[in-house]
């Protein structure tokens, strides 16, 4: 008998394995709402699938009441649209930001201190500030995404431009490279894949300010729908939209890491 | 013409001694190999040579101008590893240096001008004996292949010295006999001054035509940082300027 440490699933084994824990909470949510269902048909808790389908169905193919318009889609516009803005922002700033201090020494020892400071300032703490000073639209929710996450890109690519090895920056030198030609031929192309590594890892940060912002003052959004159906404890409402919510951060995480693969051969060689 | 002087040449770190009272001169289209213990401040040497380090007391001239005190591309530099450039394949590796000095602004070359450099880059290319790996990158190239590329990339810019910092120490010993090969007829075909640290022996002997040994001469037990290294010995060798 081989150590555990050396035993592997094969390929079937690992699908199986990875499939394993969402069927059993699947399975545990299922028999949980039956039970309190059966108990009591009023219960809104934890509601059935066929209560969650027609909400589904409501929400997403069915104009509203009310407004005439289609509230998942309105939803999924508008929050994509402020994560997507304060994500590009982001990793633009962070990009130039973090390539200058990374780079320059005289920048480094004038802003980074700054930056660090920045990046320890609780976002959410300021977004009274941000209501106060930008107003309620989507300036203000758009900022404190930026606010964020961008500190955290910027310090992120600083370090791993600091990490490329001397020899690389001392090479270039010999072969003739201005500072400005070192930024764009050596250290912003080995950068790109970095910077994808650190939008992914921010996308969680993104989501939470976004749905934050979204919660205190907006009038459509996802994060908006959850805390305004919370009211009339609509369970049918949360749970899919936070299932939706999960799969776009999947399938944004998913596309970045498809992007960094196909653009960025080399870096598959490290 | 390139003559390389060292006059009085002092390093420390902090009141450590590395170099001391180093005088030197070099003549044009040396091959100058430097030997000595760990420590003794060839590296060192190598760095300032290089323009990353700087003397602290002493002079350091190429052909009677003190030395630039920044890395530039009259002296070219091949470190053990790390100095190729993990984003470009091996002829875009070696077309940078081209690159960088046509193109001020974006660093990259078009046209015609791009076509000239791409058949300079290739012509090296099959030189070092990379012709077949030019779409490689080089993290996919055995450690002999991209001592070659790193070589080939620095002689593309025809640095009038090349400074080389134990570049075949990482090699398996097959593979450094083709490299001395090489640095030989590149030396001899782009007539430049050569500086190679090395730890063997042998090599600094079968491949120079100047030999220097770095040891300290005073030593202070009971404070070793108190004297630093010198040239111990300056062997003329006969080389191989004949042979090619």
């Amino acid at each position: 008998m081989r150590r555990l440490v050396n035993q592997h699933p094969g390929r079937g084994g690992t699908i199986l394995l990875c499939m394993l824990p969402f069927v059993l909470l699947a399975a545990a949510y299922l028999g949980y709402s039956h039970a309190r269902l059966a108990e009591n048909p009023g219960d809104k808790l934890l509601p059935a699938p066929a209560t969650i389908a027609e909400t589904i169905h409501r929400y997403a193919l069915e104009e509203d009441e009310r407004s005439g318009d289609y509230l998942l889609w309105i939803d999924t516009y508008a929050s994509l649209r402020r994560l997507l803005m304060g994500l590009s922002i982001s990793a633009l700033a962070g990009m130039a930001l973090g390539l200058a201090v990374g780079v320059v020494p005289y920048v480094r020892a004038t802003i980074a201190p700054l930056i660090a400071a920045v990046s320890l300032i609780p976002p959410l703490a300021v977004l009274p500030i941000l209501f106060i000073a930008v107003g309620l639209g989507e300036l203000a929710k758009v900022t404190l995404i930026v606010i964020g996450v961008a500190p955290v890109i910027v310090r992120d690519l600083a370090m791993r431009a600091q990490e490329l090895p001397n020899e690389q920056i001392i090479k270039a030198q010999t072969l003739g490279a201005s500072t400005w030609q070192l930024v764009i031929r050596v250290v912003l192309p080995q950068m790109w894949p970095r910077l994808i590594d650190a939008m992914r890892l921010s996308l969680g940060s993104a989501w939470l300010f976004l749905i934050a912002a979204e919660a205190i003052a907006s009038t459509e959004g996802l994060g908006y729908r959850i805390f305004l159906v919370r009211r009339y404890l609509a369970m049918d409402v949360i749970l899919p939209y936070v299932a939706w919510i999960t799969l776009l951060a999947f399938v944004m995480d998913w596309l970045l890491r498809l992007l960094r693969a196909k653009t960025f051969a080399w870096a598959a060689y490290r | 013409m390139t003559q390389v002087t060292v006059k009085r040449l002092w390093k420390e770190f902090d009141g450590h001694v590395v170099l001391e009272n180093v005088n030197l001169h070099v003549d044009d289209h040396e091959f100058v190999t430097i030997i000595g213990a760990s420590g003794c401040g060839k590296t060192t040497f190598l760095k300032m040579l290089l323009g990353v380090e700087s003397a602290s007391r002493g002079e350091f001239l190429i052909d009677g101008a003190p030395l630039a005190a920044e890395p530039g591309p009259d002296r070219g530099i091949v470190f053990q590893r790390y100095s190729l450039f993990p984003h470009l394949n091996v002829l875009e590796n070696l077309l940078l240096g081209l690159e960088l000095r046509g193109a001020p602004l974006l660093g990259r070359l078009f046209g015609a001008a791009r076509r000239r450099a791409l058949d300079r880059a290739r012509e090296l290319l099959e030189a070092v004996g990379l012709k077949d790996a030019a779409d490689k990158y080089p993290a996919q190239l055995s450690g002999g292949m991209q001592q070659r590329l790193s070589i080939a990339q620095s002689v593309i810019c025809e640095p009038k010295i090349l400074l080389l910092d134990e570049p075949f120490g990482a090699l398996d010993p097959g593979i450094t006999a083709d490299m001395h090969a090489l640095i030989l007829k590149l030396w001899n075909t782009h007539k430049m001054t050569i500086f190679m640290v090395t730890h063997d022996l042998k090599e600094s002997f079968a491949l120079g035509t100047r030999l220097l040994v770095f040891d300290k001469v005073r030593v202070d037990p009971q404070a070793p940082e108190a004297f630093g290294a010198t040239i111990t010995f300056n062997i003329p060798l006969k080389g191989h300027r004949g042979a090619a």
